[in-house]
């Protein structure tokens, strides 16, 4: 379970000054469901996704994750939460086993049962082969399953995807959103960033649109589509966005 | 503090370590080779070339002396150098380097010598030139010598004893031991230099690949992402830096070490330790010393460099920043090889204290009150230092800036 209430982050920036990268975006993520924040780039998805990790602090507001409280206990947080984005990459000198096993000691789990998790998710995800490559050595699939297995090998309750298929092939992007749907059916809270409109269509059982920071709506497809009088989720975010919408700038 | 979180990161760190060319070259193939045989082997290289040019016996040209025969005579009798007659082009022919030296005698040399007149010699040469330099030394003995000679005939023509000329010599006698002096207060400043400079310079490649290199590569929000400390995280990493830092200096005095025993061994007096034959050699209680008293430069460089790494985008521009300070560095460790003592003031400016203090462990004397505050006070630099690094890798801004 998330709860986000009032979450906001604001950044200091020479050239344009305080800039509102989240503001106070509250909503609830519950387990057994895939929760969706849809926006366009530079909206706040990332940063949203990045305070509920834990890797980064939000300016007010908090979250409470599994529990535990964002800013009070961020280690007990991220040990709840398993963390996908096309930014965490692997080391590239650890082999694909190695990679998992770094991640499954530092969420402190013991040698026998840390053996165990990895010979069942290398089975799972049909890794057994390529286990002693190392990182730089693998496919874009092959890392993919990787992240995968590091994101899972503590069997978080939470799991957070920020946009997870983007610049993926179709084939790695559809391993990608069966592995969220598996990770909702197996009851995990799940909360899933994109600005691909047929995959929140695909996959999200809430979505909410984010936009210059502001959560802007939210509910089920079916509530949304009630509510602003659109059947295409595409229609229904050009409506809900327009009106906030600015270019993002270079960085 | 979790021992365990800090010792997972640092293995891990290690054995990536471990797979990095760059690092095992420049914290294990560098020290182990290529400083020995740029020290000792550039120096047998040029010791050779030195020996080569003394036993060669080039053309010297001599202007004038026709009428003189006993200066020729003198000039012809030097060893190891052919006198020939002097070319209208011959300043040319030095300058082109295709001739050493030409050496001008005057008129009547010979007749104004009887006459007890003031005569001048001219040797031009090619200044700073080894084998210019070479020959005109050889000329100058042998002028020496002759000029020698003329004064004893003149002082035995006036019936006085040749002791009238030399009524008392001096002789400088070394009385501290022979491993504590000369050369050796040389040597041990070289040696400071070393491990300063391979203190700093072997941790630096690891320090960006971990900071710096982490966030170009994007393994650093995946790790950001583990439940770890940040404080643990940053430790571990600190860790290995530290490990490859001391390493390297260890490995380069070791395989220095090494290389002076087999020199010496072999006799080949390639290092030019000074004419009283200093043995270049470490013992192992100075080589621990040294080693002890590297520990906490080492934290304070490896504190400084992931401080610093830790704040740049990218590993080029984390080198930007660290390349320069390595002059930082070497300054105050090529100072100890000048002849500055230890005091108390000295004591307590970083870097320079240590390579001041290894110069002397390195020859044996122990300053104990001198070794206790430097150890502390660099000791508490690389506390501060390491208090930074930890909360500057806590810092959003830092981690995430853009």
């Amino acid at each position: 379970m998330i709860q986000a209430s009032g979450l906001s982050k604001r950044f200091h920036d020479k050239k344009r000054g305080e800039i509102r990268a989240v503001d106070n975006v509250s909503f609830v993520a519950k387990p057994g469901q895939i929760y969706g924040l849809l926006g366009a780039n530079g909206a706040g998805k990332t940063t949203t996704l990045r305070m509920l990790a834990t890797i980064l602090e939000p300016t007010d507001g908090t979250a409470i994750v599994q529990g535990y409280d964002v800013v009070e206990s961020p280690e007990k947080v991220r040990a709840e939460v398993g963390f996908l984005s096309t930014a965490t990459a692997l080391y590239p000198r650890l082999t694909s086993q190695e990679m998992v096993e770094y991640f499954g000691r530092l969420n402190g789990m013991d040698e026998a049962t840390l053996k165990k998790r990895l010979d069942e998710l290398f089975d799972r995800l049909e890794m057994n082969e390529f286990r002693d490559r190392r990182c730089d050595k693998l496919s874009t699939g092959m890392k993919q399953k990787t992240s995968i297995a590091r994101t899972l090998v503590h069997d978080p309750p939470v799991m957070i995807f920020d946009e997870p298929t983007s610049g993926l092939d179709v084939m790695t992007a559809r391993s990608i959103i069966n592995f969220i749907r598996e990770c909702r059916d197996r009851g995990k809270t799940v909360i899933f960033s994109t600005h691909i409109m047929t995959e929140a269509e695909k996959l999200c059982d809430v979505v909410g649109i984010i936009q210059s920071g502001k959560l802007l709506t939210e509910g089920t497809l079916a509530q949304l589509r009630e509510k602003h009088g659109e059947e295409d989720l595409e229609e229904i975010f050009v409506k809900v966005v327009a009106p906030l919408y600015v270019e993002p700038e270079a960085k | 503090m979790s021992l365990r979180n800090v010792g997972i990161v640092y293995r891990k760190e290690l054995r990536e370590a471990l797979r990095d060319r760059r690092t095992v070259v420049a914290s294990v193939v560098i020290p182990l080779f290529l400083f020995p045989l740029l020290s000792v082997g550039f120096g047998a290289l040029v010791s050779d070339i030195v020996n080569k040019t003394e036993e060669a016996s080039p053309k010297v040209m001599v202007i004038g002396g026709d009428d003189s025969p006993g200066v020729l005579a003198a000039l012809k009798a030097t060893p190891k150098v052919e006198i020939v007659s002097a070319a209208p082009n011959w300043k040319d022919l030095v300058v082109e380097k295709d001739i050493p030296i030409t050496v001008e005698i005057p008129p009547g040399f010979d007749k104004n010598i009887a006459d007890q007149k003031k005569l001048e010699v001219f040797i031009y040469k090619y200044s700073g030139e080894l084998k210019s330099e070479s020959a005109a030394g050889k000329l100058n003995d042998s002028l020496r010598t002759y000029r020698e000679n003329v004064v004893k005939n003149r002082v035995v023509a006036q019936k006085l004893p040749v002791e009238v000329l030399d009524p008392f010599q001096v002789t400088q006698k070394n009385v501290a031991p022979a491993e504590k002096s000369g050369a050796a207060l040389f040597f041990g400043g070289f040696i400071a230099y070393i491990v300063v400079f391979l203190c700093f310079n072997g941790g630096m490649h690891p320090a960006i690949d971990l900071t710096a290199g982490e966030k170009e590569r994007g393994t650093m929000e995946t790790i950001l992402s583990s439940p770890i400390a940040r404080s643990h995280l940053v430790v571990g990493k600190f860790l290995l830096v530290l490990t490859t830092a001391l390493s390297t200096a260890a490995l380069s005095v070791v395989s220095m070490g090494i290389s002076f025993a087999l020199v010496h061994a072999l006799q080949a007096k390639t290092i030019q330790a000074g004419k009283e034959g200093i043995e270049m050699h470490i013992g192992l209680g100075a080589a621990l010393s040294v080693f002890i008293m590297a520990i906490p430069l080492a934290v304070l460089f490896s504190s400084i460099q992931l401080m610093i790494a830790s704040f740049a985008k990218t590993y080029k521009e984390a080198q930007t920043y660290l390349v320069p300070m390595i002059f930082i560095v070497i300054i105050p460790a090529i100072a100890a090889m000048l002849p500055i003592d230890l005091t108390a003031k000295l004591a307590l400016v970083p870097i320079l204290n240590v390579s001041l203090l290894c110069k002397e462990l390195v020859i044996g004397t122990y300053h104990w009150n001198y070794i206790a505050i430097i150890f502390t006070s660099t000791c508490a630099y690389a506390s501060v230092a390491l208090f930074l690094a930890v909360k500057m890798f806590q810092r959003e801004s830092v981690l995430f800036r853009s």
